[in-house]
């Protein structure tokens, strides 16, 4: 895919769903959500709980570890981003380990890269650019990234302008306050209008969890972004003063379940933000697992947001194959 | 394709062992045997060893010596021989210590978990996460009680030896339990470890050696179940703690009758888990994992009755069958284990023999899946009656009952449809619903949104069979302490002349004749078997006038009145303070007569004013506190309001010394009345007729009826029906040293509280009459855990 395709334009075939299976959403559905209790203590003690009660060593966390790649959107966000920032990310998505690692974990006809990039829209035609020739999708946030406070209709043509730039995935935000005010047909409004400017181009819902606060507002907000035919729900912009957490991702996982329970189709998860280090990367995917089961450890619907996370699965990685701790300068920057 | 590509595929967790190998150098260098622990020193390893085997693998891996009864002698007189100097070491010295102790834990926390898995056959995860933390913390927050002895519990002296006996299922942790607020208090232990698993108590010398604990304040004795009871039946042992089951409890109250051994009981549960409505689901699934599911289900506070909404039953069943199926059985020493080994193979037998018969009863199991060995499945039993042997036993196991309810009260009905009463999970996110039946459910530990939780800051033990006494916080400290009272004194047995219901043994009357009756249900009531006994003036030999001769049915009646009253422990300590003062009013109004009764048994003028006026105040005294013994709110976890409540008993017996026929009896009644309980008194045997004299004044205070019931008759057998009526929650017996025993044996049917003293030991008139002791020993404390957040 170039910058110049047009935007109808199939999606990349590799690590998104086939169109056949997405979430088409349905209509509002309050009763799905409105006296659907969310209890924080319990569901803080769940979250803690759950990462003690598994323990992955050895092989299989060298394998976890290459698959938290396999699913990593490496992400760039920043007000300083520029093409050859963006240049050096993609060149890191194409290759995320070295090749000695590689060969190490014997995995070179896995042909691994992260699962995509993900950048502000006016950085997707550099990264389509870098990428080209590999099957790496571009995400692109829009919507008045991160605040999403724009008017509509500009909103919608942002979406347009990055697709039309050559984005394979969208990223978008949610208006904070239809959640905190309530107001649920606004919201599933404005989704579902920006479900149908991506088209055939998968949308990731951006909830800004850090925003909505309660746990309750976090599962309405997933649950309403799913029946506006969400293909992924994702936790935060990384903007918000907390992002990413276990609690929050518990509830988005269960509000994830219930949805398929009801209707069938399976939606992505996506957390995003404050995730660091290899330990959160396999805590995630210990989240996935116990709460929605091996579909959702793949790309297809499983994405972790993150920059510097890679760095770490690297010099862990290298451990698992030397035996000796590594030094973050020892491996390529993104 | 490499090894990680497929791993890649499966995504499997794959082996996590924790490593065994320091644990097993130390049970290596022990081969021999490990010897007991007697004044600071370990034993040469007995004659007779036991083979202690990791249930997990079936592999022996100690040997351990078994105490003989010479060997409990020894340690027992090592406790005493420590006792002087420690309990009069100030409680910083013994704060000291015991910081060491918690401090020592914390830094072996690795060893002493492995070794508790290995031993136990508990998951790694659990014996790390939860057992060992928490018995750090409890020897941390025992460290702050020695530290405040002298300000918190002024006067208050510690028991003496006390004698441990733990469990298995947390071998350290009941330990910490027993043996953190005994030394706390100024008491030296002996402690017999479960046989199965005796391994952590023997670690825990070690480091006891290592802090420099001195000699004799801490003595192991490993062995089997005779050790126990030798400790139990030992002169020299003042208090006996113990945490099992049931029937073993009820064995150790009999054994200790009469002896004057204090004791706390932590015995059996079958608690009940509701799950309402509005609850979060997910929640409440996952609060099953945790309540069943943790340490294989062998935890006397389990919730193992689930109660759901029947609105929501089928989802919930769906949502706990699917997290069932990613429960994980197996080695415990893989830290993904979920679920371990039973502790022995005869109780996975026992297990399986009670969820047979509970399957021939007509329950549908559900079943995940478990290791080959000593492992049993997860399992849920449905189709389960409140008769059903599955929902009426407790399993020791990994096996829940499922039930649906209609209404929230029909949920407080079939969570209380048991004898036991240690601990309530209840799931809801209407406060108002989730309080109000944590305050109507008979537990002693609640979790409302939450089960499993402990902390050392809060009181843990039951109601009813479930046992007695507090085991955490400032309750449980009272279990270790003895609060300023009476000491023995010379003469102090009580024993009345025997009735005679025989026509004109009494003398002339003297007076108009008075019919006392027996008041029962609010109304006065003749004698069941319709025979009455004189009451005779000591020195002219005259009739005072016939009192009627109680028998079974009568005690039988009194307690159905009593528990149709209940309604009075429901009432604010504002309304039962309005009755008291009134009741004081009337007395007092009546006073001269109250004190012409008096000397009708040949007590002097003065002596009968005095009396009646103590009598006056002390409705005074107890009206003031029963809007004032306020509960606590104790510090524990973090998000969590944790209150401890203290409640009636509900219904109890009083027994009245002889000695003082009317200050004697409300001096008993009025604490009780004060907490909200309903009576049944049996009034001085020779003097009976100043109680009979009080109904009037009962009746015009606006007592309810049935909250105060008097039999008159014969002491001994009266208190022996009310010792064994199981619809009797509390007995205070003030009689015989002979009474006292069998009192206490006759309690052990229902497991009530007694407490028992002979009558002629206290001065009813001083400072010992009343107190606040009283009232703790009126009451029970519930301790209700409060999450919060949204």
């Amino acid at each position: 895919m170039n910058a110049n395709a047009p935007s109808q334009a199939e999606p990349p075939a590799v690590a998104t769903l086939s169109n056949q299976q997405r979430n088409p959403g349905m209509a509002l559905t309050p009763e799905m959500f409105e006296s659907h209790a969310v209890n924080r203590s319990a569901t803080q003690r769940r979250a803690a709980t759950l990462v003690t009660r598994r323990s992955v060593k050895k092989e299989n966390q060298a394998a976890w570890l290459v698959n938290a790649i396999r699913c990593m959107d490496l992400t760039t966000l920043s007000g300083d981003d520029t093409e050859g920032r963006v240049r050096r990310l993609c060149a890191k998505a194409r290759q995320p380990l070295s090749p000695e690692l590689v060969a190490g974990l014997g995995i070179a006809d896995m042909k691994l890269t992260t699962g995509a990039v993900c950048v502000y829209p006016t950085m997707v035609p550099h990264a389509v650019k870098a990428l080209s020739g590999t099957d790496i999708p571009v995400a692109s946030v829009a919507t008045g990234f991160p605040a999403g406070l724009m008017p509509l209709h500009l909103r919608l043509e942002e979406i347009r302008w990055a697709i039309g730039e050559g984005a394979g995935e969208i990223d978008i935000v949610i208006t904070r306050e239809h959640v905190l005010n309530r107001n649920w047909q606004a919201l599933y409004d404005e989704i579902a209008q920006m479900r149908a400017a991506c088209g055939l181009v998968h949308i990731k819902v951006i909830l800004g969890t850090g925003d909505l606060q309660t746990l309750r507002n976090v599962y309405a907000a997933s649950m309403i972004a799913m029946q506006a035919g969400a293909d992924f729900i994702k936790t935060s912009t990384g903007k918000e003063t907390v992002n990413a957490t276990l609690p929050v991702s518990l509830v988005m996982t269960r509000a994830i379940r219930d949805y398929r329970m009801a209707t069938g189709y399976k939606v992505g998860f996506k957390p995003a933000g404050g995730m660091k280090s290899a330990k959160d990367a396999l805590n995630w995917q210990i989240l996935m697992k116990e709460e929605l089961g091996n579909e959702w450890l793949k790309p297809d619907r499983f994405r972790l947001g993150a920059s510097s996370m890679l760095g770490d699965i690297e010099r862990q990685l290298e451990h698992h194959i030397t035996g000796r701790y590594s030094a973050a300068h020892r491996h390529s920057v993104a | 394709m490499s090894s990680i590509a497929n791993l890649i595929d499966s995504m499997d967790y794959g082996p996590a062992p924790e490593s065994a190998d320091i644990v097993e150098t130390w049970l290596d260098a022990h081969k021999q045997g490990f010897g007991l622990y007697i004044n600071g020193k370990m034993q040469p390893p007995t004659e007779e060893l036991a083979e202690i085997t990791n249930p997990a693998t079936g592999k022996v891996i100690a040997k351990v010596s078994r105490a003989t009864s010479e060997d409990v002698d020894a340690a027992v007189a090592a406790a005493r021989a420590a006792f002087p100097k420690w309990s009069s070491l100030p409680g910083h010295e013994r704060a000291r210590y015991m910081y060491a102790l918690a401090r020592h834990i914390q830094q072996h926390a690795r060893f002493l978990a492995v070794l508790e898995s290995m031993d136990n056959g508990k998951p790694i995860r659990e014996a790390r996460d939860i057992d060992v933390p928490l018995v750090a913390r409890h020897f941390y927050h025992h460290a702050g009680w020695a530290e405040l002895m002298e300000t918190e519990f002024p006067g208050a002296k510690p028991l003496g030896v006390c004698g441990q006996v733990i469990p298995w299922n947390f071998p350290l942790l009941m330990m910490a339990w027993k043996v953190a607020p005994a030394l706390a208090a100024g008491n030296t232990v002996v402690i017999k470890p479960a046989s199965f698993t005796p391994l952590s108590a023997l670690a825990f010398t070690r480091i006891c050696d290592e802090v420099g604990l001195p000699e004799g304040v801490v003595n192991v004795v490993t062995g089997n179940y005779q050790a126990g009871q030798q400790i139990v039946a030992h002169p020299d042992v003042n208090k006996i703690a113990f945490t099992g089951s049931t029937p073993v409890g009820q064995d150790i109250r009999k054994r200790t009758a009469g002896s004057g051994k204090k004791l706390t009981l932590e015995l059996g549960g079958k608690s009940p888990f509701i799950v309402f409505a509005d609850a979060d689901l997910d929640a409440a699934v996952e609060g099953v994992v945790d309540a069943i599911w943790f340490n294989q289900g062998q935890v006397c506070c389990a919730g193992s009755r689930i109660l759901v909404a029947e609105g929501v039953a089928e989802r919930f069943t769906a949502l706990l069958k699917a997290r069932m199926a990613s429960l994980k059985c197996g080695s415990p020493l893989d830290k993904c284990t979920d679920i371990g080994a039973i502790v022995h193979p005869s109780q996975k037998r026992s297990i399986e023999e009670l969820v047979a018969k509970g399957v021939a009863q007509g329950a549908e199991l559900y079943q995940g899946a478990a290791m080959e060995g000593c492992f049993y499945p997860p399992t849920l039993a449905m189709n389960v009656e409140p008769a059903n042997i599955l929902a009426t036993e407790e399993i020791f196991g990994p096996v829940a009952t499922l039930t649906s309810f209609r209404t929230p009260e029909d949920a407080v009905l079939l969570a209380n449809n048991t004898r036991y009463g240690l601990a309530a999970s209840i799931w809801s996110e209407n406060i108002n619903l989730a309080l109000a039946t944590a305050a109507q459910v008979k537990a002693g530990v609640v979790w409302i949104n939450s089960t499993n939780v402990f902390d050392a800051g809060a009181g843990f033990g039951g109601y009813r069979e479930s046992g007695y006494g507090r085991e955490g916080g400032r309750e449980g400290m009272l279990s270790y302490l003895e609060l300023p009272g009476p000491g023995p004194q010379k003469n102090e047995d009580d024993i009345p002349a025997p009735i005679r219901p025989e026509p004109g043994v009494g003398g002339r009357l003297a007076g108009i004749d008075r019919t006392a009756k027996f008041y029962i249900g609010g109304k006065q009531k003749r004698p069941d078997g319709n025979y009455a006994y004189p009451v005779i003036h000591p020195k002219s030999g005259k009739l005072v006038g016939l009192a009627g001769d109680g028998n079974r049915k009568d005690i039988r009646d009194a307690v159905e009145a009593a528990s149709n009253a209940r309604g009075w422990g429901g009432s604010t300590g504002h309304n039962r303070a309005q009755i008291l003062y009134f009741l004081a009013e009337n007395l007092a109004a009546r006073s001269d007569e109250f004190a012409d009764r008096l000397q009708s048994f040949g007590v002097t003028a003065a002596n009968a004013t005095r009396e009646v006026e103590t009598s006056i105040r002390r409705a005074f005294w107890y009206a003031a506190q029963a809007d004032k013994f306020d509960g606590m709110v104790h510090s524990t976890q973090s998000s969590f309001v944790t209150l401890a409540m203290y409640e009636a008993l509900g219904v109890m017996g009083l027994v009245c010394p002889t000695a003082h026929p009317l200050l004697g009896l409300v001096s008993l009644l009025l604490p009780a009345l004060a907490m909200g309980n309903c009576v049944v008194a049996i009034p001085s045997q020779t003097w009976p007729l100043s109680a009979t004299d009080l109904y009037q004044v009962l009746e015009t205070s606006d007592i309810p009826a049935g909250v105060v019931n008097i039999v008159t008759g014969d002491r001994e057998s009266l208190a022996k029906t009310l010792a064994d009526h199981d619809g009797v929650d509390g007995l205070w017996y003030f009689g015989s040293e002979a009474g006292i025993k069998r009192v206490e044996e006759s309690s052990i049917g229902n497991l009530k509280q007694t407490w028992t003293e002979p009558g002629g030991r206290r001065d009813w008139l001083g400072k010992d009459g009343y107190g606040r002791s009283f009232l703790y020993k009126a009451t029970q404390v519930k301790n209700i855990w409060v999450p919060y957040g949204e």
